[in-house]
Formats: C-alpha cells, sequence, structure tokens
C-alpha cells in the first residue's frame, strides 16, 4: 500500500488529497461536535450509543488522515490539529455549534438539531461511501468498505430518532421541522466537491455531485413520505464552500477547543 | 553458529500470537478474534498483518505493541513489524469456535448467529444460555459491543456486535 503511493500521477495526487482532506475534515469536526454532546443526552443509553458513533466517526476520520500521512509526509496528528481555518475542507453543516453556551458552563444545546444534522449527514455519508468502495484508488475503497459496516448502525441510530421524533408530540413534531428548515440551508457544500469537482469525478475517486444528490433526495423521499412531510431541498446556491476553505466563526472555536492539549506539546508521545 | 541465519516458521509465529489477548477480553486472543490475517517471514523481517475489529477502537495501538513485544521476546534478532490492513474487512463471523466459548467465559455472548431480514438477532444469554433476552442498546462500553439484557436469569450482558459484508 506504501509502495504505490510514490508513483502516483502528480495531477491525480493533488485531486486525491483534497478529496481526502474533505472527508477526513467532515467526519472530524463531526465527531467533535458529537462529543461535545456527552453527557448530555436525553437519557443514559443515548450517551452511550452517541459517544460510540462519535468514537467510531474520528476512527474513520483518522484513516482518511493516515492515508493523507503517507501521501503528505506530514503526521496525521499534526494534520487533523494544527492546520488552519482556511485549509480545512469541511462542509458548513459539521461546523456548525450544537446551541448557544459552552458545554462546560450552561449548554442549550438542541436535541432535534442534533438529529436532524446527524441523520442528514450520515445519509450523505452513506451515500459517499458506496461510491467511494469502488473508487479507482483502491486503497481509498477499502477504508470505504469497511467503514460501510459501522455506519449501517449509525444511520439505523438516527433514522430511528427522525422518524420517532417527527411520529412523536405536536411539540416534537414542531421542533424537528423547525431543525430540518436549519439544516436545510446547510446542504449545499455538502455535496460539493468544491474547486477541484471536475478532475475528481473525472479520475473516478468518486461519482459526480449531482447523482449523489440524486441518491440521498430518494432515500429521505422514502422516510419523508412515510412522515406526510416535505423532502428536503439541497440548496443550489450558498455563499459559503468549506470545500474552498471558507468557513463560518463556529469553525474557529472548535479548533481552538480540539487542539488545545495537543497543542501544549506537539512533539510529546500521546 | 550465526543466529542471525535461524529460520522460523509462519506457525511459530502464530502459536506466540495466541498467547496476545485482547487488551480488554483476557479470555480470547488475537487468533481467537480472527485478527490476524497474515504472517510473512522474509529474510530477518516478521510482517504479521492484522485486520481491526473497529476502525476507531483505542485498543489497537496497546494490541501492536503486545505484538511487537511477545515476538521480539522469542525471536529477538528479528525486526518485527505490524500492519493494520482492510482487505479483508474485519467481520464478526471470523472469530472461532474457541473463540465463542472465551468470550462467554468472560460474560460476552458471541455475535449473533443469524440477522433476520427484520433486523432482529438471535443472543443466548452467556450467563443461562436462555434465548428470552432482550436488546437494550446496539452501541455498548466499546465499539464492538451491544448491551442486552436477560429476562430469565435477570442479567444484563453484552454480546458481540455483529459486523458482516452484507450491510
Amino acid at each position: 500500500m506504501t509502495e504505490t503511493n510514490k508513483t502516483l500521477d502528480p495531477v491525480f495526487e493533488e485531486h486525491l488529497k483534497d478529496l481526502l482532506y474533505q472527508l477526513a475534515d467532515d467526519d472530524f469536526l463531526f465527531s467533535f461536535r458529537g462529543s461535545e454532546w456527552l453527557g448530555l443526552a436525553p437519557h443514559i443509553e443515548e450517551d452511550i450509543a452517541f459517544s460510540s458513533i462519535s468514537q467510531d466517526t474520528m476512527g474513520h476520520a483518522t484513516m482518511y488522515y493516515e492515508l493523507l500521512e503517507k501521501l503528505e509526509n506530514r503526521k496525521s496528528d499534526e494534520l487533523a490539529h494544527l492546520r488552519p481555518s482556511h485549509e480545512r475542507k469541511n462542509s458548513i453543516l459539521v461546523e456548525r455549534i450544537n446551541g448557544e453556551g459552552f458545554y462546560k458552563d450552561t449548554p442549550k444545546y438542541d436535541w432535534a438539531y442534533a438529529v436532524v444534522r446527524n441523520y442528514f449527514y450520515t445519509q450523505a455519508k452513506k451515500v459517499k461511501i458506496d461510491s467511494l468502495s469502488k473508487s479507482s484508488y483502491e486503497p481509498l475503497a477499502e477504508i470505504a468498505r469497511k467503514v460501510n459496516m459501522e455506519l449501517y448502525y449509525h444511520l439505523l441510530h438516527w433514522r430511528t430518532w427522525f422518524v420517532q421524533l417527527l411520529s412523536s408530540t405536536e411539540e416534537a413534531k414542531n421542533r424537528m421541522l423547525e431543525a430540518m428548515k436549519k439544516v436545510e440551508v446547510d446542504l449545499g457544500d455538502l455535496f460539493s466537491y468544491g474547486s477541484k469537482a471536475e478532475k475528481i469525478v473525472e479520475f473516478k475517486l468518486i461519482e459526480d455531485e449531482e447523482t449523489l444528490k440524486e441518491r440521498w433526495t430518494q432515500e429521505l423521499e422514502k422516510v419523508c413520505q412515510s412522515l406526510n412531510i416535505s423532502v428536503p431541498e439541497i440548496p443550489k446556491n450558498y455563499s459559503l464552500n468549506g470545500r474552498n476553505g471558507e468557513h463560518t466563526q463556529d469553525i474557529d472555536s472548535a479548533l481552538a477547543t480540539l487542539s488545545e492539549v495537543y497543542r501544549i506539546d506537539t512533539k510529546t508521545a500521546w | 553458529m550465526e543466529v542471525k541465519n535461524l529460520v522460523i516458521s509462519k506457525e511459530s509465529v502464530l502459536q506466540i500470537l495466541d498467547y496476545v489477548k485482547d487488551p480488554e477480553i483476557d479470555t480470547v486472543s488475537i487468533i481467537d478474534l480472527g485478527m490476524v490475517e497474515n504472517v510473512l517471514v522474509e529474510g530477518d523481517q516478521i510482517t504479521i498483518q492484522i485486520l481491526p475489529t473497529f476502525l476507531g477502537c483505542p485498543a489497537l495501538d496497546i494490541i501492536k505493541k503486545n505484538i511487537i513485544k511477545a515476538v521480539k521476546e522469542e525471536f529477538y534478532s528479528f525486526d518485527v513489524k505490524v500492519e493494520f490492513i482492510y482487505d479483508p474487512p474485519w467481520t464478526s463471523d471470523r472469530i472461532t469456535e474457541k473463540g465463542k466459548e472465551g468470550l462467554k467465559k468472560f460474560g460476552i455472548a458471541p455475535p449473533p448467529r443469524h440477522m433476520k431480514e427484520d433486523g432482529l438477532w438471535e443472543v443466548d444469554c452467556p450467563y443461562c444460555g436462555s434465548t428470552y433476552v432482550s436488546l437494550e442498546n446496539i452501541f455498548g462500553p466499546t465499539a464492538c459491543r451491544s448491551i442486552l439484557y436477560c429476562k430469565s436469569c435477570k442479567n444484563p450482558f453484552e454480546a458481540m456486535k455483529p459486523i458482516s459484508n452484507l450491510m
């Protein structure tokens, strides 16, 4: 696996790396936001489930950072912790704060928002992983096939919450619909590959954006129709594209917190 | 009398690996869990290829260190390397019969024999053997385990989470 990297075509490698950063940063920020919920979930079983999912997802991010480690000749821990926000390629959706308040003080996190964000993101990840499992870059395809097995449980989990809350009381339903509106506006760059999209698809690293959007929408249609609610629309126009390093302020506090310990001593063995 | 020319077999390495236990479950080895995919001996280099169970499992680094330590103890003049590989992916049906017995001894039910179309699992209580059990949480204290409850002997217990290519 390591030897093949040395012979990659430079243009291919440039685009492969870009896609790997998108995948790595997405799962990394997603699992960070998930870990902020630790101890705050609605009940103890959910606390176990959510933190387990966050741990799995952090593991997925590690897989991509380790592929990058070989290509960049830079430690995966460094890639995860030390890159500034304008180099980050994650989508806007995963960097959004969980709600008002710091998790160590008085967090007013919104469970409806967490459920909708996690379900929509996980369904999008499923569509991507299915496509990546046929990627032209075999080391990435191998990882995707492994991630897929764990993702099965994550998707089952968030879909169950989504369906149950939307089939629950009037208040629950209203709060979920409110959360859906908030998440919907951030769906644009989630499916984007940024400025390098054309060649990423041409190299068959992953299928094109439109195909993946359609598959996601088809899955959402099934669930939404059974709940008698309208299917979320993926916006065509949006102001920030995280794939091109454009971000909200929310990412800065996330990066500061998650890298705080690592920055104390970057040379030490953890 | 050159120690360097010592020829070692794959089997002798596998025998050592059968003593490398899961750091959290000392009744099963990494061989029992089906994590060892290959052992390559070339010159003075021993490469052991390991399939991670779950990608975010924090025990992987400890397992790696334990493997190197155990093999080095026996074959100290060799360079020992551990590689994590993802193809084929680890699946829970790789756990051997001996592994299943070891899990039960620890109070963990082996992965469900069969997952039905509707997602129902078939699991027996590791304490009393009853099939009258309920799934409390697919997610458990570690990535690879789920939490169940035995309605016969009234014990909570854990089961290995089923992971397969069919997912």
